[in-house]
């Protein structure tokens, strides 16, 4: 069993590698056919993912995020969908090259972090608990991309004012569409992790009698979505756009980044994931 | 055989005090021109003239009878004799008058290389010839072919996917701001041929409408009726930043007329939805400074001059590999012409018919397995002597038509009857009569 599960592992890595591979080609050569290849690379990566997936959750009949490495392969697996599903969308096809690495990288990190399936525990097995980690994966996932529109708003806004324009100029899509890239990544991600932290609080009341310990990954947590809030809020209420909003959005990711991969890894609580 | 030969001169061979001799009398279309059609020396005969050029393509059985002729006639419009006339001349002679007009269509050729308008100049051009009846089998074929060609360079190669004049140039950044011009509104401040041509291009770009502002109220209002526009008091000039999305910019005025802060005291009110400034007055309209403000962008005149030179280094680039397509495609129209001639014809019709029929005969035999071998060969016989009967009289029209005339007409007819030539489909005739079609109309 564990031996399959490494084998998908493995395939869904290469295949995302490979999709990778194809949108960096994509920049250089912006032909559909080109797309549409890394497209069902990515896709193909994905559907192995997904059932890989399945037969982890199969196994320790719980949400895959007992262990760190775990946590990282969802968190890819939540991008790619995402991506698929915006890409469908939205068609803005040169995101696929900023989004991909990103994919990949997380399942290099989940692959290089020695994994051990650990006991089922009951803490894992809640409603609420459930809906906490979908929400919380699902809209993490999606400022991935604002993140990623972020990064080529920026990019390409710098090769506007400062008009040196260099490959990337003809590539991109226009400051517009970027930011309301961002716009739309803000508007699905927002209230999913807004769910994500009201149900994690309700688990923790139900669990340890107490919905707030001051656990590091908490307070992190709660800095994340102020900083999301703060960026919706000034993008209705004074109509920041651009330049700001797409910082923040790098800013927000940074910070998920941080409480994801930092809190887990460095601080101790009771969010920490187990290694090894 | 006749031959094809192509006369003219262009923006690089004559300067302009000729080229526009020629330029007034192709304007007329019952012009000294019209005499080409009658020349007994030229068979079929077409020509193009813009300001920059004067091609005449023709074909002919008689070759230093026609050239001389064609300059001849030349030389009459000129008002000179032909010998004045010569060095200014260039003369292709078949597959290099194919590549000629090739290069042509393809703007290869052309002054601004890449610019899409000499296509249609040359779609006009091929339309009155076709009017004047003066195109036959061979130009008709070559011209729907340069047409082809023209399509295909410009999808295979990028030589015209670049902005190449300033107005492109602004339409272009607008585009990579905003995305859609729909529902922009463009503020027009002073007035010049420039800026009035970036307005112009911004409107058939789909901007909303345009909003224009003079010091002199008379100008502003003739500007605002040219464009179906609207006019602003210059006073109000700032104050008009809340609703306006580009700002083109062409004033007299030695000083700026918009600085930086008045700029930026209005972007709250527009809740920082982007303002792209086009400068092209010297000295500048526009306060440099206004580029660092966020959501505003900035661009004067030399900034888009940057573009347009960038861009035109890449074409010539993109030219050469639009040359080579071009170099391919002649090979395979001087391949066609040689087919224009009887014995070619008549063999691949013996060839289509032997393959008809023997495509058939197996096809029957192997149904009919229990045949004996005599059998088999009457058969063989019965349809070997059927298609020869059936094809004794083409041929035998064919080779009388070695001595007529109109022999081409005859051959290419033949082609087309028998459906001889295999790369031509029949789709692919119809798709350069719409083509042809669709200019008409537009």
């Amino acid at each position: 069993m564990n031996e399959s599960l490494l084998l998908f592992s493995v395939i869904t890595t290469l295949l995302y590698a490979v999709g990778t591979v194809g949108y960096l080609i994509y920049v250089i050569r912006t032909e559909k056919a080109i797309h549409r290849i890394a497209y069902g690379f990515l896709l193909a990566g994905f559907l192995s993912h997904t059932l890989g997936l399945a037969m982890l959750v199969s196994q320790i009949r719980q949400m895959p995020v007992t262990t760190l490495p775990q946590t990282f392969s969802l968190f890819a697996w939540a991008i790619v969908g995402s991506y698929l599903a915006f890409q469908l969308k939205f068609n803005i096809r040169i995101l696929g090259t900023f989004v991909s690495p990103l994919a990949v990288v997380f399942m290099l990190l989940s692959s290089a972090i020695p994994s051990r399936v650990i006991p089922t525990s009951q803490l894992f097995k809640s409603v609420w608990l459930t809906l906490h980690v979908a929400t919380m994966f699902l809209g993490n996932a999606i400022f991935a991309l604002a993140f990623c529109a972020g990064i080529m708003y920026l990019l390409q806004e710098r090769q506007i004012k400062t008009k040196s324009f260099g490959l990337l100029y003809r590539r991109l899509p226009s400051l517009e569409v970027l930011d309301s890239l961002n716009y739309v990544c803000l508007t699905f991600g927002f209230p999913l992790i807004t769910i994500g932290l009201i149900s994690g609080f309700v688990y923790a009341g139900a669990v340890w009698r107490s919905f707030w310990h001051w656990d590091p990954k908490e307070i992190l947590s709660v800095v994340t979505w102020l900083i999301y809030a703060v960026l919706l809020h000034e993008r209705l209420a004074v109509g920041w756009r651009g330049r700001r909003a797409a910082i923040m959005a790098i800013i927000g990711f940074s910070a998920i980044l941080l409480t994801f991969v930092g809190a887990s890894i460095i601080l101790k609580g009771h969010h920490s994931f187990r290694l090894g | 055989m006749d031959r094809i030969v192509l006369i003219g001169l262009n923006h690089k061979t004559a300067p302009v005090r000729i080229r526009e001799k020629f330029a007034v009398v192709c304007v007329d279309t019952s012009g000294p021109f019209m005499n080409l059609g009658q020349m007994r020396a030229l068979r079929e005969s077409f020509y193009l003239s813009t300001c920059n050029r004067m091609e005449v393509l023709f074909t002919t059985p008689r070759l230093d009878e026609g050239i001389s002729a064609v300059v001849g006639l030349l030389a009459d419009i000129y008002g000179q004799t032909g010998a004045a006339l010569k060095p200014y001349l260039y003369t292709y002679i078949d597959q290099d008058a194919v590549k000629h007009l090739y290069r042509v269509a393809c703007s290869l050729d052309s002054m601004v290389v890449g610019e899409p308008q000499i296509l249609g100049q040359i779609k006009d051009a091929y339309l009155q010839a076709t009017v004047a009846k003066t195109s036959g089998v061979i130009l008709n074929r070559l011209l729907h072919k340069s047409f082809s060609v023209a399509k295909r360079v410009r999808t295979e190669t990028r030589i015209g996917s670049s902005a190449v004049s300033i107005s492109y140039a602004a339409v272009e950044l607008a585009k990579k701001i905003f995305q859609e011009l729909q529902g922009r509104i463009v503020l027009l401040i002073g007035a010049g041929e420039m800026a009035e041509l970036a307005a112009e291009h911004l409107l058939s770009n789909g901007v909303e409408r345009i909003v224009v502002a003079n010091r002199t109220l008379e100008r502003a209002l003739a500007l605002a009726k040219r464009f179906n526009g609207t006019t602003v008091g210059w006073e109000e000039l700032a104050e008009e930043l809340r609703r306006v999305d580009i700002i083109v910019s062409s004033t007299g005025s030695p000083e700026p007329i918009l600085s930086a802060e008045q700029v930026k005291q209005r972007m709250r009110a527009r809740r920082n939805r982007p303002l792209f400034f086009i400068d092209i007055a010297v000295p500048r309209d526009i306060d440099p400074e206004v580029n660092r403000i966020d959501n505003v962008y900035l661009y004067n005149i030399d900034d888009l001059q940057g573009i347009v030179e960038i861009n035109q280094a890449e074409r010539l680039k993109e030219a050469t590999r639009a040359e080579h397509i071009i170099a391919a495609e002649a090979l395979k129209f001087n391949g066609w012409l040689r087919t224009l001639e009887v014995v070619p014809t008549i063999v691949s019709l013996r060839e289509k018919a032997e393959q008809i029929r023997k495509a058939e005969v197996r096809k029957t035999l192997s149904q009919l397995e229990s045949l004996s071998d005599e059998e088999v060969e009457a058969i063989e016989v019965l349809t070997q002597s059927m298609v020869k009967k059936l094809l004794h009289d083409p041929i035998l029209f064919l080779k009388r038509t070695s001595n007529r005339a109109r022999k081409d007409y005859y051959l290419d007819v033949a082609r087309k009857l028998f459906h001889l030539d295999l790369d031509r489909s029949e789709t692919e005739e119809e798709e350069d009569q719409l083509s042809l079609d669709s200019d008409k109309m537009s």
